[in-house]
C-alpha cells in the first residue's frame, strides 16, 4: 500500500523549499486584524460552550439538560484543546504579543502541563518527525506504530493498548514527557524525572479537582449527573483528540525515517520529509475547525508556527507543488485514513512474516529516495 | 454590622481561590473580561470616556482607569497599550490631567506621521474603547515638599508632563509663583489656549506666556530665549525649573542656566536623541537564554538584537524610559548607550532598548 516517493535532484529539493519558503513569507506578511479577530472569536465560543455546559449540568438531573450540557463541554474541551492550545501554543499568534496568547505561556484544558507539551510537541516531534527511535509520538513509546520498530510479544497487545490510550488520551499525553519506556528499561530512573513528575500532578491536581469535585458538588442533587457529564466531555475529547491524532503520521502512504537518513538536512530535505511523514483528512469546515486544523497535518508540518486556520487557504497551493514535483500528497476522508490507522495498529501487532527476497519496508522505499537526494 | 453591597460580593467572588479552581487553568480573568473587560483581576486596564481634537494633528483622552491602576505623580509617563490590525502596541505617554483628579486620566497624544499608535488613536479613539496601561514610571515630578517658585517650560507634545504639574499644584494651591512658558509651532497647533486662560484667570500667581515658532499672533516672537524668561518670572534662577519639550528647547534652556552658574533644570525630552552606535568595533556573541538562540554581536542596542534573531519582546518607549523592554542579563557586560554606564554585574535586569553589549552577553529572553 506504499506510496513511492519520487527521486528528486537536490537542487529540485531545495526549489521545491524555495517554493514553500515563499508561501510562509508571504502569509505572514499578511498577517493581521483577520487572523486576530479568528482566534479571539474562537475562544469567545468556547468560553461560552463551557459556561453553558457546566451550567447545564448542574441541572443535569434533567436529561436534555444533561445531554446538551455534556455536548457542550465535549466541544468546549475539544476546540479548547486543539483550535486554541495546541495552535496558540506552537506560537502561531506570537506575532500579536498579546501576552494571554503567548505560545510559550499558555495553559490549555487538560492533564498535560502546558511546558512539557512545548518540550514533547513542539520540539521532539516537529523537529524529529517520523524518525524512528527519535520522534516519540510514533506509538507514544507505547504502541508498535513502525515496521521499523522490532517485533516483541508485547505487541501482541497492540489493539488493547490503542484502545486504552485513546480512552485516557489525556493522561497518555500528560505522561508523554515521562518517557515511561526508558523508566522500563532502566535508561532512565524515576528520581531523573521528579520535577515533570511534580508539573503533572500539579496540573492533574487542578483539572481533576474541578471536573470532577467542585463543579460536581456545586451541582446539588445533580451530583451524580454533573460528574457522569465530565466524565462523559473528557471521554469524547479524548476518543476524539486520539483519532484526529492518530490520523496525522499514521495512514496508509505516510513514510518513516531513520536518524542516519535525517542528518544534515537541509531547508528543502526537512519540507520534504515532513511532507512524506504527513496525512490530510478531508472534510468540512466545522470539521476542520474542530479538529483543531489538523485535518491539514500536511501544511500544519511544513508550517508549524503560522496560525491554523489559514491552512486550508493554503492548501490547494501546496498541493499544486507536490503534483509538479511528483510528491505524494495524502489526503483522505476521515473513516478511510482511520480505517487504515486502526488495520495498521492490528497488523504490527503481529511478528513481520518472514518474507522472500526482494519484498521491502514500505518506509524503505521513502528512505532510500531522501538519501539519493541528500 | 458590615453592609456587604451586592458589587463589592460579586468581586469578592470572583477573586476568590474558589472562582480560581473553578476556572483552571485558564483563570477567573479569561472569562470576566468577554463581559466586563474593566473587571480584571491582574490587568490595568482603562475605558476611554471622552474623546476631544484640540488641534488637527492631536487627541485628547479622558480614561477612567480599573481598580488595579496605582495612581501617578504629575509628570510620570505610562505606557498605553492598543491592538492595531490585530498587533498590541505599547507606547509611552505623560498624562496632562492633575494628580488629584482621581479616577480619571487625561492624555493629549500628538500625531507623527510614522506615529501608527498616535495616528489610530486620533482616528479611531471612542468612548467605551478599552486600553491597557503600565504602571506610571518616571522621576520627572515635582518634589516633595512643593517649591515657592515653579518655573514650567515645554515645547510642541512636551507641554502634557508640565500641564499636570500646573494643574496639580493649582488643585493644591501649593506653589506662590509658577510661570508657565509654552512653544507651539503656530496657534493651529496650540494646545491647552482655553485651559492656560482659564487657570491664569483663577490664579494670580500664575503667569502663563506662549511662543509661536513658526507663525505669528502669539506675545513671545521665534524660539525660546533669555528675553522670554521675563514674561514669565521675575528671577528664573530662584524657581524650581521643570523643562520638557524637543532637544533643541532643552539645550537652549541649559544653555542660559549655565551661563548664569544654576544647577541643572529637570528635563524630560520625547524625541528619541540620535544615538551613534559602533556597529565596526563590535565583538562577542549574544545568547538569549531561554529561546536558546545566539547572534554575533552587531553592535545594535539587544532589543534591536533581539528581533533581528527573531525574538518578539516587550518593548515601550524604545528610548530607555518606560522600562517595558528591561531584562535580566545572566551574564557579560552591556552599555547604556544614554548614560554610558557599563553594567557588568550578572543577573543585572537592563533596559535593552538603550543598551549595547561589550563583548559576549547572555540575556533571560
Amino acid at each position: 500500500m506504499s506510496t513511492s516517493a519520487p527521486t528528486l535532484t537536490p537542487d529540485q529539493i531545495e526549489a521545491f523549499g524555495d517554493e514553500l519558503d515563499a508561501i510562509r513569507a508571504r502569509v505572514v506578511a499578511d498577517l493581521g486584524a483577520r487572523d486576530a479577530e479568528y482566534i479571539t472569536g474562537v475562544i469567545r465560543a468556547q468560553r461560552g460552550l463551557e459556561v453553558a455546559g457546566r451550567g447545564l449540568l448542574m441541572l443535569g438531573i434533567l436529561p436534555p439538560a444533561w445531554l446538551a450540557g455534556t455536548t457542550a463541554l465535549a466541544l468546549s474541551k475539544i476546540l479548547d484543546n486543539m483550535e486554541i492550545g495546541h495552535n496558540v501554543m506552537h506560537g502561531q499568534y506570537d506575532w500579536m504579543k498579546d501576552a494571554r496568547l503567548n505560545g510559550k505561556t499558555f495553559e490549555w484544558d487538560t492533564a498535560c502541563p502546558g511546558d512539557q507539551w512545548r518540550h514533547s510537541h513542539n520540539y521532539m516531534h516537529h523537529t524529529h518527525t517520523n524518525i524512528v527511535g527519535k520522534d516519540r509520538d510514533i506509538g507514544y513509546g507505547v504502541l508498535r506504530m513502525s515496521e521499523d520498530q522490532r517485533w516483541n510479544p508485547y505487541y501482541l497487545g497492540n489493539p488493547l493498548y490503542a484502545a486504552l490510550l485513546a480512552t485516557f488520551f489525556q493522561y497518555g499525553v500528560a505522561l508523554h514527557d515521562l518517557e515511561a519506556e526508558r523508566l522500563v528499561t532502566g535508561e532512565t530512573s524515576l528520581a531523573d524525572k521528579r520535577e515533570l513528575l511534580g508539573e503533572i500532578w500539579r496540573k492533574v491536581r487542578g483539572q481533576t479537582l474541578k471536573d470532577y469535585a467542585l463543579f460536581p458538588l456545586l451541582s446539588g442533587p445533580s451530583l451524580p449527573f454533573a460528574l457522569a457529564g465530565n466524565a462523559t466531555a473528557n471521554l469524547a475529547r479524548n476518543l476524539w483528540s486520539f483519532t484526529i491524532i492518530f490520523c496525522g503520521h499514521f495512514p496508509d502512504g505516510t513514510h518513516e525515517f531513520t536518524e542516519e537518513e535525517a542528518a544534515d538536512e537541509t531547508r528543502g530535505q526537512w519540507y520534504y520529509r515532513q511532507l512524506l511523514g504527513s496525512a490530510n483528512l478531508t472534510g468540512g469546515k466545522l470539521f476542520h475547525i474542530m479538529s483543531g486544523n489538523l485535518s491539514h497535518q500536511i501544511e500544519h508540518h511544513l508550517f508549524p508556527d503560522l496560525p491554523a486556520h489559514r491552512y486550508a487557504e493554503i492548501a490547494t497551493e501546496v498541493r499544486e507543488i507536490c503534483e509538479r514535483y511528483g510528491i505524494p500528497y495524502n489526503a483522505g476522508p476521515l473513516h478511510r485514513q482511520f480505517g487504515s490507522v486502526v488495520r495498521k495498529i492490528a497488523k504490527l501487532a503481529l511478528p513481520p512474516l518472514p518474507r522472500l527476497g526482494g519484498s521491502r519496508r514500505n518506509s524503505e522505499t521513502a528512505s532510500h529516495q531522501l538519501a539519493a537526494a541528500a | 454590622m458590615t453592609v456587604v453591597r451586592p458589587r463589592e460580593l460579586g468581586q469578592r467572588l470572583l477573586h476568590s481561590s474558589l472562582a480560581e479552581a473553578l476556572a483552571f487553568p485558564h483563570g477567573v480573568d479569561r472569562y470576566v473580561e468577554l463581559v466586563r473587560p474593566l473587571l480584571v483581576k491582574r490587568e490595568v486596564r482603562a475605558e476611554v470616556t471622552a474623546v476631544r481634537h484640540q488641534t488637527p494633528k492631536s487627541v485628547t483622552l479622558t480614561l477612567r482607569p480599573n481598580d488595579n491602576w496605582h495612581g501617578l505623580r504629575a509628570g510620570q509617563s505610562l505606557g498605553l497599550a492598543v491592538d492595531i490590525d490585530g498587533v498590541r502596541h505599547t507606547r509611552s505617554y505623560s498624562p496632562a490631567g492633575s494628580q488629584r483628579a482621581a479616577g480619571e486620566l487625561e492624555l493629549t497624544v500628538s500625531t507623527h506621521p510614522e506615529g501608527r499608535v498616535s495616528r489610530h488613536l486620533r482616528d479611531h479613539a471612542r468612548p467605551g474603547m478599552v486600553v491597557g496601561l503600565t504602571d506610571a514610571t518616571g522621576d520627572f515630578v515635582l518634589p516633595e515638599p512643593r517649591p515657592e517658585r515653579v518655573l514650567l517650560i515645554s515645547g510642541g507634545s512636551g507641554i502634557t508632563p508640565v500641564m499636570a504639574m500646573l494643574r496639580t499644584l493649582c488643585d493644591e494651591g501649593s506653589a506662590r509663583d509658577i510661570g508657565f512658558l509654552n512653544y507651539a509651532r503656530s496657534a493651529a497647533f496650540a494646545l491647552y489656549g482655553r485651559e492656560l486662560d482659564e487657570l491664569a484667570a483663577r490664579h494670580a500667581g500664575l503667569r502663563v506666556a506662549r511662543g509661536f515658532t513658526r507663525g505669528a499672533g502669539a506675545p513671545l516672537a521665534g524660539r525660546f530665549c533669555r528675553d522670554h524668561l521675563r514674561a514669565v518670572a521675575d528671577d528664573h534662577g530662584s524657581a524650581a525649573t521643570f523643562v520638557c519639550g524637543p532637544p533643541a528647547l532643552i539645550d537652549a534652556v541649559r544653555a542660559v542656566w549655565a551661563a548664569d552658574g544654576l544647577p541643572e533644570p529637570a528635563v524630560e525630552t520625547f524625541t528619541p536623541p540620535a544615538l551613534a552606535f559602533d556597529t565596526d568595533a563590535a565583538e562577542g556573541v549574544v545568547s538569549f537564554t531561554a529561546s536558546g538562540r545566539e547572534t554575533p554581536n552587531t553592535g545594535l542596542p539587544l532589543l534591536e538584537q533581539a528581533e533581528d534573531a527573531g525574538l518578539s519582546p516587550e518593548f515601550g518607549c524604545r528610548m530607555g524610559i518606560c522600562n517595558t523592554c528591561s531584562c535580566r542579563k545572566t551574564s557579560g557586560a552591556v552599555r547604556n548607550v544614554l548614560t554610558g554606564e557599563v553594567s557588568t554585574a550578572d543577573d543585572d535586569v537592563v533596559r535593552i532598548c538603550v543598551s549595547v553589549p561589550v563583548g559576549d552577553v547572555a540575556l533571560a529572553l
